[in-house]
């Protein structure tokens, strides 16, 4: 396959700046996505990690501009190169969607539709995005992408029934890098897969990122897919971007204790069997959020200001680019 | 058998018989068995927790259904506490039923929409017709809601499951399994659908009830890790088949079979550093429907020999309580 991809690592390729994303419910604006920043760079793989409910679907969503009718962009900029996201009209986005940024919902099970072949589904997304391509042409291309993916071109004629979860999986990654983006958004790859297949999908995305100079974001819970595949990842709870860094700094030393939570909900087969710690409570009611810091209600090292101030995002820890959002390490 | 054995099965076996085509049955008298458990022995003893780890398509959840007889083995012996599961007859079920409870693997679908937790917890009460009262049965669910940790159980009683969280869902499946005081759980997959971050609360509770309540317990699940954390005894199965098992620490610190080491290597580990992706199993588990000849495993094999084509391994023990089906250990 051929590619323009520029390869140099530091052109940014995405640049979300303050972006603010609320819902309209009857009772009230729920604020899923308020106040976040982070850059993609070429080829750079970024995880956006956090539980349900924080807001981290509703960020892809947003920077696809597919959200539904009740969610609005309040404020800030996502800059595709020189081209702001947020003000583009539908028809100039229809020129971005699959061809700059594609997307790779969650659920390998449902995405695909049951009452179609795999390979002309891949068509049919070649042909609606690029108008001057014949249909013969998409076919050869589906297939191309196909065996891209580890599955043997003939399989296109099969209905997704007829596919295993793994393969129902590759053929959605097939199907979003079709039209050549630079920027692939996958919301839970993985989830819901074995841990073999898992595996085996998590290396065919980290092939490809490297062959194809991919940009990534990676949208999931689990903090062990991020290490795989990811540079960089970005910690998110309640709408906000907690802890923010490379993947490195933060997994070995992670700062916020919400990322230590998360780190520590994972059994090692390393270490010796202890009881797995979890992170108490669940996820805020975003219509009203919590005061201050919004973890604070199931933070094990709350102190009398995080109920009062929201702390600021301070460079802290080892890592060279990691910030963090906490009273502890001077974010007053 | 071990003489504090619950669960003990023997030879269990269990054949799908794939429903055929008109065309196809006019012209073809062979029938199409899905082999979904073929020939496994195990026992589960009182008061453990007992894993079964494996991919999808291993078995592992026939055979969860098996030991709760919701389904018919086809062949092999079962007995709950030395009685014959086989032998006994629908009408006799209903109290064994009391004893052997399970908890599902995903609590947005194993709890009806239209029941409120009250209604969900004093269902098996009612079904099981313990004749208590009124007050006793409220009680009862109030206690067991706080053994769950749904507290205060008063502003949890009247909501759907709609209005709960997935954690909280799945803690009033397990409330659901331990209300009627039952001897054996089978929980398949509880926290595969769950966050991360819930996961342990969720394992750690089902461990603290087990200690509490005095049951053993079967637990399935593809992640070894998470065998690891809630077994003493596990067994990894294959295609159908048990192709090791032994106490919990000797499968992960000292795996013998190779798709046990392919299981091992595949754990999600948060450390960017140990990439697990490397030497990552090839392909997928083969058909059940007609399993690869010899050891079902050597398609996918890294250290496959020229016998284990043609031979099927047996399962023979190691040392103490350890086992294994490959032809490489003998």
């Amino acid at each position: 396959m051929s590619t323009n991809r520029s390869n140099d690592s530091n052109l940014t390729v995405l640049d979300v700046r303050d972006l603010k994303t609320y819902y309209t419910t009857a009772r009230g604006p729920v604020k899923a996505v308020d106040g976040i920043s982070f850059q993609v760079k070429s080829g750079e793989a970024i995880g956006l990690a956090g539980e349900s409910g924080c807001g981290k679907t509703t960020t892809a969503l947003t920077i696809m501009r597919i959200l539904p009718n009740n969610g609005e962009i309040v404020s800030g900029e996502m800059l595709l190169g020189n081209k702001d996201l947020t003000k583009l009209k539908e028809k100039q986005m229809r020129q971005i969607r699959w061809k700059k940024i594609s997307i790779v919902f969650q659920g390998a099970m449902n995405a695909l539709n049951p009452l179609f072949k795999v390979g002309d589904q891949i068509v049919e997304a070649i042909v609606t995005n690029e108008r001057n391509v014949s249909k013969k042409s998409a076919y050869e291309r589906a297939g191309k992408m196909l065996e891209l993916v580890g599955i043997q071109p003939s399989r296109g004629r099969n209905y997704p029934h007829e596919f295993s979860g793994g393969m129902r999986q590759r053929a959605l990654i097939a199907m979003a890098l079709a039209c050549n983006p630079d920027l692939l958004i996958a919301d839970e790859p993985g989830t819901a897969l074995d841990v073999i297949v898992q595996a085996q999908v998590l290396k065919l995305m980290s092939e490809l990122k490297s062959k194809l100079n991919l940009s990534m974001v990676l949208i999931t819970h689990d903090l062990s897919i991020i290490a795989e595949l990811c540079e960089k990842t970005a910690i998110m709870y309640a709408g906000k971007i907690v802890e923010q860094g490379d993947v490195i700094s933060i997994f070995k030393e992670p700062m916020h204790p919400y990322t230590q939570g998360l780190s520590r909900a994972f059994p090692s087969l390393k270490e010796a069997r202890r009881r797995m710690m979890s992170i108490h409570g669940s996820p805020p009611d975003l219509l009203e959020p919590p005061s201050g810091c919004r973890f604070h209600p199931r933070c094990s090292k709350v102190m009398p200001i995080c109920k009062q101030k929201e702390p600021k995002t301070t460079k802290a820890g080892k890592g060279r680019n990691q910030y963090v959002a906490c009273h502890l390490y001077g974010g007053s | 058998m071990t003489e504090n054995a619950v669960i003990e099965a023997v030879h269990l076996t269990k054949h799908f018989q794939l429903s055929k085509g008109f065309t196809e049955s006019l012209f073809s008298r062979r029938k199409s068995l899905v082999r979904a458990v073929d020939d496994i022995s195990f026992e589960i003893r009182e008061k453990e927790v007992f894993g079964l780890a494996g991919e999808s398509g291993s078995g592992k959840t026939t055979t969860g259904r098996l030991v709760l007889r919701l389904e018919e083995p086809t062949r092999g012996k079962l007995t709950f506490k030395g009685r014959d599961l086989a032998k006994i007859k629908a009408k006799e079920l209903k109290p064994l039923r009391r004893k052997m409870q399970i908890v599902f693997q995903d609590p947005y679908e194993s709890l009806n929409p239209r029941m409120t937790v009250d209604d969900i917890l004093a269902e098996p009460l009612t079904v099981q017709r313990l004749d208590h009262s009124k007050a006793e049965m409220n009680e009862k669910i109030r206690k067991m809601l706080e053994a769950v940790e749904i507290t205060p159980p008063d502003e949890f009683l009247l909501r759907y499951p709609h209005e709960l969280s997935g954690g909280q869902r799945q803690r009033v499946a397990v409330a659901r399994a331990f209300i009627l005081d039952p001897e054996f759980i089978v929980a398949d997959e509880p926290v595969s659908m769950l966050d991360v971050s819930i996961r342990a609360e969720i394992l750690n509770l089902m461990l603290d009830l087990v200690e509490k309540f005095n049951v053993s317990f079967l637990y399935i699940t593809h992640d070894i890790a998470l065998a690891r954390h809630m077994c003493d005894r596990m067994a990894v199965m294959y295609l159908g088949k048990i192709v090791e098992m032994g106490p919990t620490e000797k499968i992960v610190y000292e795996p013998l079979h190779p798709y046990t080491n392919a299981l091992i290597d595949a754990v999600p580990t948060p450390d960017p550093t140990a990439k697990r992706t490397k030497g990552v199993l090839q392909g997928e588990i083969p058909s059940p429907i007609n399993p690869p000849s010899g050891c079902r495993f050597h398609t996918r094999c890294p250290v496959v020999m020229d016998i284990c084509h043609k031979e099927e391994p047996a399962i023979v023990e190691i040392e103490g309580e350890h086992f294994v089906a490959c032809h490489r250990h003998k």
